[in-house]
């Protein structure tokens, strides 16, 4: 037995430690990945980042290099503080701050000591750089935005987050990618692929020669370029219209889907978002709840539709034959449901059929419609999930699935909506009949109502609206070039055309004809309300517009929402028709609606709310007039240098 | 025996074979660990591979002597071997270099020398001859105890030079003390020594008494024949409490506040995180290192001179005590499990011959040396994979030092020319 002791002992530590290194080397191990070895430092070469054409071929973003003014804090020897800081701009005590921040993170690796040199400070500095140890300038790059206009449409690019790190390892600390608009939808086809070299390094962090001669170094990818569908003069000049005004202008393709121009109110300079006042400038406009110029109204902004959402009730209507283009109704300046008044109306003649119902807009008519199309089904509930799916069919009430960062679903309520909110069997066509007018549970965005509104034009199919044009040696996704069918049948859209036709005719919109272009469009007035201490008060009515033209063949459908601009053919007419004569003939003939939109502001009705005083609406208000709106014109430089005409 | 019939070569050829496969594989591993940039020549005696060889090459010629040197000489001479050694110890004290701390070292012209990796040879000896000695009684007190004062000589003068990591290496002679006829119940109060150790740092006195407690009570009530008075089993919880309080006030007034840290990592017991982080830092930054090392070896290793952290130097000292970490992460589980084999195998070759010893001398000293390169292997292999605190002495025949490999080279072919002399014994 003594003599076992020690090779008993000597043989079970042997077991131990084998155990000890498969636990440590094969068990829990990952296979060697020079990526995650901190023994190898990493250095990434940052391919050009794809440049942004307009439609035309217009150059709207650029890259322009930036110098970071770079610090390792332990390689700083004494120096001239005065001058160093008069070079870079910067007070004294923010020199030392930065300082012992730089120290504070880490004495060996470098930090950012001053970002984003201006050009003309980076050629001074350059000269004397070499007089500053442990200073060094690295250079990066960042957007160049060749024109002040599209910031909701050209988004902007900023450093990585922690987060998007652990989701997306692509990125390292440092990096940029896409945070608004085409930026973060085509970011993977814009940025490239990094190169990179790997350096072996020692543990003072020093570089000590290519790890295995950079046999797994690889060469940058540079990123895309790409086309975007945007119209660079028509977003000028929607961006124009839209100045002093909220609301959000979409004008689409409707042969293609392709977005036309993308407003959004209020807008601001894509180049505030670049540069070394990035962060400030960002910080003041995400802090501006009230007129929130990052919120791309045309996109986010989810609007009760109002009036133009009756044609998709009257398409409804003869698909389900509940109603014929030549019946008519009674309007006795509303709807009443006995003795009841469920809805109001206008002054127009009566009765209407649904020609005069589209041109006059009159709610009897399509409460009558609406009410006839949930009531063909036995269940209230069954009929309107009916009704909802010819709806949805337009692309409204969901996600457009395109292929821009942001969107909202909308809403168009069905049968299991008021099931939920009544009990079922619990309720009728007269509890909801403001669907019937675009009020109500019905809401949509600028996007979804030009979608909607294209669709009709190309007479029962859309494509889904997107952004991208063409790609540099790539295609565009597939999904962007298949029909989506409605479920209403082509010759059914021939009254409701006809109908849009009348609006102008003999309409609500006769005041906007264009001459030489035949257009159908819909006027809309939507009521709105907002919370003021706690108390819902009513505001003014807000502006809405869609047209397509020209009627047969149509080039544009166009969606316009102008928010308290009171009726739609008020300031949403005017800009719809307005773009739509832009795009079409090129220039302007109508000069006088053009001045009237220019000088006519609605940001005395947006401080309303917040004035704490009591306040009119609607016909109580008064509108604001601009006088010197040329000079502010010529300043902010809203239109973009190009003489290339638009290709149609 | 079968190697009677090859009178040609008498000598163990396993345990050379073992012994030169071991500092080979090391002199390849400190290559690596401390090349810088390109190696233009092996012999570039201003980094530590180059100083190596050479003394990989002194070595040999050493080894030659030992050989060389009738077999008896060694048993006769041991006592003298051994005084020459004290003497060099305490010659630290008057002519010693300090390095890092410790005064362990002579400074002749440009070379070191550390007369601590020779006292562990001469002390077996010693022991051997002390105990193969006709009238010594392993059994007896006096005897036990003379025998201990051999050993805790050299381990006094070594912790008073501040080098506490040799110092332990003494404990590693209770193996061979053991297997000479020391009482069972030295091994079990061992046993119960270090449990109780653990216990009270880990979870305090009042748990360790609370654990005596039970397991006596438990051991008298079981102990149904020849149950001894009440009085018997009270003494020993009185020591287990007593011993207890002893091993606290150790660690928290005797102890170096550098060894106190040692421990609680290894014990994890430091909760305070800006003391943590102060660790991390400084002596859980080696252990990390290195086991990061060893780690990112996985299954085949890097390769040879590929180790980006051996590359990086990451880990501090990998070239002596650390040298393990190099092996795991240039050749892997693979290579490192080997490395672990062959100490495994060597060790128990010794055991092997020891035993087949006609002679006390040559089985006692055979003994001592199996036992040192175990405790020595255990400790330094044990700490660098990260399983036992950090205790600074080196891996046998691995490390970069001469004086450590000429040190085991003595020990190990003094026994290897023992072994030879066995046919001459009656």
């Amino acid at each position: 037995m003594r003599k076992l002791l020690l090779l008993f002992t000597v043989v079970v530590v042997g077991l131990i430690f084998i155990a000890r290194l498969f636990y440590l080397q094969v068990y829990n191990q990952s296979a060697y990945n020079p990526l995650e070895d901190n023994a190898i430092r990493k250095v990434y070469d940052y391919p050009k980042r794809g440049y942004v054409y307009d439609r035309n071929g217009v150059l709207l973003v650029a890259n322009q290099p930036s110098y970071d003014v770079m610090i390792i804090p332990r390689e700083v020897e004494p120096l001239d503080t005065i001058e160093f800081c008069n070079l870079l701009k910067i007070t004294k005590e923010k020199f030392i701050s930065t300082y012992k921040k730089a120290k504070h993170y880490s004495p060996r690796l470098p930090s950012v000591f001053v970002p984003q040199l201006s050009k003309k400070d980076y050629a001074v500095l350059q000269e004397k750089m070499r007089k500053f140890k442990g200073f060094y300038i690295q250079k990066r790059t960042l957007r160049d935005y060749q024109t002040s206009i599209g910031a909701n449409v050209l988004g902007d690019i900023g450093e990585v987050n922690q987060a998007i790190i652990n989701k997306k390892p692509y990125y390292k600390m440092g990096d940029l990618i896409g945070k608004q608009g085409i930026e973060v939808s085509y970011e993977e086809t814009l940025r490239g692929i990094k190169g990179i070299k790997f350096i072996q390094k020692d543990r003072f962090n020093r570089d000590i020669g290519p790890y295995k001669d950079g046999i797994f170094d690889t060469l940058p990818e540079p990123g895309k370029d790409i086309n975007i569908t945007i119209d660079a003069q028509l977003q000028a000049y929607g961006e124009m219209l839209m100045k002093h005004k909220r609301g959000g202008i979409i004008a689409i393709e409707p042969s293609s889907g392709e977005i036309l121009a993308m407003v959004s109110g209020p807008s601001y300079n894509p180049n505030l978002l670049v540069g070394r006042d990035r962060s400030k400038n960002y910080t003041k406009m995400h802090y501006d709840t009230i007129a929130k110029p990052l919120f791309d109204r045309s996109l986010m902004a989810q609007y009760a539709p109002g009036s133009p959402f009756k044609v998709i009730n009257a398409l409804i209507g003869l698909q389900e034959g509940v109603v014929t283009a030549h019946e008519s109704f009674a309007c006795r300046m509303g709807y009443y449901y006995g003795s009841r008044k469920l809805t109001g109306c206008h002054h127009h003649k009566s009765p209407v059929d649904m020609n005069a119902g589209i041109a006059q807009s009159c709610n009897a008519y399509f409460v009558n419609v609406y009410r006839r199309i949930v009531e063909k089904y036995d269940d209230a509930g069954e009929g309107l999930n009916v009704w909802a799916n010819h709806a949805k069919s337009f692309g409204l009430g969901d996600f457009l699935h395109n292929d821009l960062s942001v969107g909202r679903p909308g809403r168009i309520p069905d049968g299991d909506y008021y099931d939920r909110q009544y009990g079922d069997n619990r309720w009728g066509s007269t509890y909801n009949v403001s669907n019937a007018i675009g009020q109500g549970e019905v809401e949509a965005t600028p996007i979804q109502l030009a979608n909607m509104v294209a669709a009709i034009a190309n007479r029962g199919y859309y494509y889904t609206p997107h952004i991208i044009k063409s790609i540099e040696n790539d295609t565009i996704p597939k999904q962007f070039q298949t029909k989506n069918h409605t479920t209403i049948d082509k010759k059914n859209f021939d009254p409701v055309v006809q109908g849009m036709f009348d609006v102008f005719n003999k309409g609500t919109a006769q005041s906007l004809q264009i001459p030489g272009i035949e257009i159908c469009g819909k006027t809309g007035t939507a009521e709105n309300f907002m919370k003021i201490d706690g108390k819902t008060t009513q505001l003014t009515d807000h502006s809405i517009f869609v047209a397509f033209a020209p009627k047969d063949n149509p080039k544009i459908a166009i969606a316009v929402f102008v928010e308290n601009g009171y009726w739609g053919s008020r300031f949403a007419g005017r800009m719809a028709t307005l773009m739509i004569e832009k795009f079409i003939n090129g220039n302007i003939t109508r000069t006088d609606l053009e001045d009237w939109i220019l000088t006519h502001s609605l940001e005395n009705e947006y401080k309303k709310p917040y004035s704490g005083e009591p306040f009119n609406i609607n016909r109580g208000s008064l509108l604001q007039v601009i006088d010197n709106y040329k000079d502010e014109a010529n300043t902010d430089d809203v239109t973009i240098n190009t003489s290339e005409k638009p290709s149609l | 025996m079968l190697r009677e019939n090859h009178r040609g070569f008498k000598f163990d050829w396993v345990t050379i074979v073992l012994f030169l496969a071991l500092v080979g594989f090391g002199w390849l591993n400190i290559l690596s660990a401390s090349h810088e940039g390109e190696i233009i020549t092996y012999f570039n005696t201003s980094l530590p591979y180059g100083k190596q060889l050479l003394f990989i090459m002194l070595t040999i010629v050493l080894i030659g002597v030992i050989l060389s040197i009738e077999a008896k000489f060694y048993e006769r001479f041991a006592s003298v071997i051994y005084i020459i050694s004290m003497l060099s110890l305490v010659g630290l004290f008057i002519f010693g270099k300090n390095v890092n701390g410790a005064t362990s070292w002579y400074g002749i012209g440009g070379m070191t020398f550390q007369p601590s990796e020779f006292a562990k040879f001469a002390t077996s000896l010693a022991v051997a001859k002390y105990i193969s000695d006709l009238q010594t009684n392993m059994k007896s007190l006096s005897d036990q105890l003379k025998t201990i004062a051999i050993i805790v000589l050299p381990a006094i003068l070594i912790l008073l030079q501040n080098d506490a990591g040799s110092t332990v290496v003494y404990a590693s002679f209770f193996f061979v003390f053991y297997r000479e006829g020391l009482q069972q119940i030295y091994l079990v109060i061992g046993v119960i020594i270090m449990l109780l150790s653990v216990i009270s740092l880990k979870f305090g006195i009042l748990i360790s008494a609370g654990v005596s407690l039970i397991i006596i009570a438990a051991l008298y009530f079981f102990m149904k024949k020849k149950r001894p008075s009440i009085v018997q089993p009270i003494i020993v919880f009185v020591l287990c409490v007593v011993f207890s309080f002893g091993v606290k006030t150790f660690y928290d007034s005797i102890l170096k506040p550098h060894q106190k840290d040692r421990i609680s990592l290894w014990l994890r017991l430091e909760k305070d995180p800006v003391k943590l982080q102060q660790m991390k830092k400084t002596i859980l930054y080696n252990l990390n290192e290195s086991e990061k090392a060893i780690s990112s070896g996985g299954l085949k290793g890097k390769g040879f001179l590929e180790g980006t952290r051996t590359t990086g130097k990451f880990v501090p000292e990998q070239h002596t005590d650390y040298i393990f970490s190099t092996v795991g992460e240039e050749w892997g589980f693979l290579g490192s499990a080997m490395v672990v084999i062959l100490f495994v195998s060597l060790i128990i070759r010794i055991l092997y011959l020891a035993e087949a010893q006609k002679n006390q001398f040559s089985r006692v000293y055979g003994y001592c040396v199996a036992s040192i390169l175990f405790v020595h292997f255990t400790i330094n292999t044990g700490m660098v994979m990260g399983l036992i605190p950090t205790v600074g002495i080196p891996l046998p025949f691995f490390s970069y030092g001469g004086s450590g490999l000429w040190g085991f080279a003595i020990l190990l072919f003094i026994f290897v020319k023992l072994d030879s002399n066995k046919i001459n014994e009656w």
